[in-house]
């Protein structure tokens, strides 16, 4: 027996036919993503000196698109496993669109690093001769255990509503309907399946939950673990990780928005979706404020030669306008809009949300750049200076529209709402109406 | 044990930069170009800074010669992921450059910038092409990997090939990178810094002897003698 859901149809709707401005989306996304390609080509055949990078600039855009990309990754996990053993039951609706997040972005963040590489045909090196010492290795570790499982975690909720494409979905194409049938696993809704499935989500969501944490903390080190000043901070950590959440929250409420407009989801995806997630983004937008008044006050206090280099840098030298402008898009206008507009209003919650994640890009861009720029050896050797050229542009936005097109093309042909976690009754569980066997606190304004 | 460190004596240096050009004869490190050069890409193993004081007319200037500091605590080891660069048992720091994946954290880690980056196939006018040195240990490095002053650690082989040539036993005193003993000035000093008579040795307890930013724990190789 089917879960019953009395908005199976509205969620299956998008996957019944692609539209001719589908086809016209995902060609315009590919062609970007292949002009990107185009451009790794050149620079693996020319060599790095193409990009803009140099001395003492040696990480530019590409680092900084891996730390944002994993940063967006962060929204999946924690809407689906932090606020899963948290039982915050409203999340439902929006999991797996905030999974499919996680799952889309890392492959470009890890793909960051191996682009900035200046030997990508010796990354199994990484492998043969691999040694812990190095920040490198624990984010090698750290990202591929975490895409490894978001990929089971993501594909383990995915099950039940893959049976329900292969039942319901019979005038589909061939190779679609055999698609679903073999990727079913034989799923035939048993209450027992269900039981299990609960379980092990539970499971993984703790381990998942840990490996978040781990995951943006190791990618800060990167940074942290130098004596570099700017990154030599203890707080780089919870930092990075802060951020993460923030821009991968922001980035939830931007395309559940996409989502209900393109879908005609505004049923399931309900204003009371984007209430909850705003009192998130309040908390986390504060919680960044927290972050960097202790970060900078330290090290302005302090007054240390070497670090006020970079201070400066930031707040009144080459990166201010940058700098300032960051934090009014991550936290001025944001939280204003928050308290004041963002309520019941979904566009003035995208709206911030796009500035937040701006915003959050020129964040990484601020902490790596500036430290790059001043050097210890900044009295001998001068200032460094770094714009990001032609194949960097064209390879982030490369990234983006990856990202976007793996997205697009996914939620025609899967269910982006899982219909058996958002179901009034599931096989086994006679009145649930929440997925969730942990107690519901949470109330869904 | 053989510990091999370097003394520059900063009241004998003149800023020739001769130590610069021997470098590059001796390494066979390409030649940027200008364009190249004024985007910070050229590779200068041996590079002399000058470190400028006060504003004119109140200025006063201290160069600073400054090849590889080879740490005993290296930074840059610390953070290669493949142990592409190491220490050697000698206490000299090196790169495998045939192992190196160009990720750049040793050249983001090092705090005297030492290490660079090949951005592309290294490149020479024809008439250096002529004279590069032909040894296999300093066959130029292909585009994509990290390079920087290994102490000419060809001629520490080959010094040491010399004496068993000769049939007599190798001496600190056979082994001279090209810097030293190129130095006009006579301001380089180049030995084991663990034997306790050796002139690197009782220069490095100096009371002049200085190394560049100790508080950072990095411990260098390379000590300076204050100037004035």
């Amino acid at each position: 027996m089917e879960p019953k859901n009395q908005h199976t149809q509205t969620i299956l709707a998008p996957i019944r036919k692609v539209s001719k401005g589908d086809y016209l989306l995902w060609g315009a996304l590919t062609a970007l993503l292949l002009s990107g390609l185009v451009a790794w080509i050149w620079q693996y055949i020319e060599g790095l000196g193409i990009t803009g990078m140099n001395r003492p600039v040696y990480w530019g855009v590409y680092i900084t698109n891996f730390v944002f990309f994993i940063g967006l990754a962060h929204s999946g996990t924690f809407i689906s496993a932090i606020l899963r053993i948290a039982g915050q039951s409203w999340r439902a609706p929006l999991t797996r669109a905030a999974e499919a997040i996680t799952l889309f972005s890392l492959p470009f963040g890890a793909g960051s690093i191996i682009i900035d590489m200046g030997r990508p045909e010796r990354l199994l090196n990484l492998v043969f001769y691999g040694r812990y010492q190095s920040p490198i290795l624990w984010d090698v570790t750290a990202v591929s255990l975490y895409l490894l499982s978001s990929v089971v975690f993501f594909y383990l909720s995915l099950l039940p509503d893959i049976a329900m494409c292969r039942d319901r979905l019979t005038n589909v194409p061939h190779w679609q309907h055999r698609m679903y049938e073999i990727l079913a696993l034989g799923w035939n809704h048993d209450s027992e399946q269900y039981h299990r499935l609960e379980k092990v989500l539970d499971g993984m969501a703790v381990f998942m939950t840990m490996l978040v944490v781990t995951v943006h903390t190791v990618v800060s080190w990167l940074f942290g673990m130098t004596v570099q000043p700017g990154w030599h901070t203890a707080l780089i950590g919870p930092f990075f990780l802060l951020g993460a959440i923030l821009s991968g929250t922001a980035a939830v409420v931007i395309v559940l928005a996409l989502l209900r407009k393109a879908y005609r989801l505004e049923k399931v995806l309900h204003n009371g979706l984007f209430n909850s997630l705003r009192k998130l983004l309040i908390t986390f937008v504060l919680g960044w404020l927290y972050m960097m008044i202790a970060e900078y006050l330290t090290i302005g206090y302090s007054n240390m030669t070497e670090e006020m280099v970079v201070l400066t840098d930031k707040f009144s030298g080459t990166y201010a306008t940058m700098f300032w402008s960051m934090t009014v898009f991550v936290f001025v206008i944001p939280l204003l809009i928050f308290i004041f507009k963002g309520k019941n209003s979904v566009g003035w919650m995208v709206f911030a949300s796009v500035l937040i994640n701006i915003g959050m890009w020129m964040e990484r861009y601020i902490v790596i750049i500036p430290t790059e720029i001043s050097p210890r050896m900044l009295h001998v050797m001068g200032q460094g200076s770094y714009l990001p050229a032609l194949p960097e542009i064209l390879i982030t936005i490369a990234c983006f529209a990856g990202l976007i097109l793996l997205y697009a093309v996914f939620t025609r042909f899967f269910p982006i709402i899982p219909i058996w976690e958002t179901a009034e009754e599931l096989p086994g569980h006679a009145h649930s109406t929440k997925t969730s066997p942990a107690p519901s606190s949470a109330s869904s304004d | 044990m053989l510990r091999w460190g370097m003394v520059i004596d900063l009241d004998k240096c003149f800023a020739c930069q001769s130590c610069t050009a021997a470098c590059r004869m001796e390494n066979n490190t390409p030649v940027a170009g200008k364009d190249q050069a004024d985007m910070g890409r050229a590779i200068l193993w041996n590079e002399v800074l000058p470190f400028v004081e006060g504003e004119y007319p109140n200025v006063h200037t201290t160069i600073l010669p400054r090849p590889c500091m080879h740490c005993d605590e290296p930074s840059c080891v610390k953070v290669c992921p493949v142990q592409a660069t190491f220490m050697n048992e000698e206490g000299t720091v090196l790169v495998n450059y045939d192992r190196c994946i160009g990720c750049r954290m040793c050249t983001v880690a090092c705090p005297y910038a030492v290490r660079y980056f090949n951005w592309y196939a290294p490149e020479w006018p024809d008439a250096l092409k002529e004279h590069l040195n032909p040894d296999p240990e300093v066959a130029p490095r292909p585009k994509g990997v990290v390079e920087k002053c290994t102490f000419c650690v060809q001629r520490l082989r080959k010094a040491r090939e010399e004496a068993e040539a000769e049939g007599r036993t190798f001496n600190a005193t056979d082994y001279t990178p090209a810097c030293v003993e190129t130095c006009t000035g006579r301001a380089r000093y180049f030995g084991d810094l663990n034997d306790p008579n050796s002139l690197v040795s009782k220069l490095s307890h100096s009371p002049r002897a200085f190394r560049m930013f100790e508080e950072l724990g990095t411990h260098p190789k390379v000590y300076y003698l204050k100037q004035g």
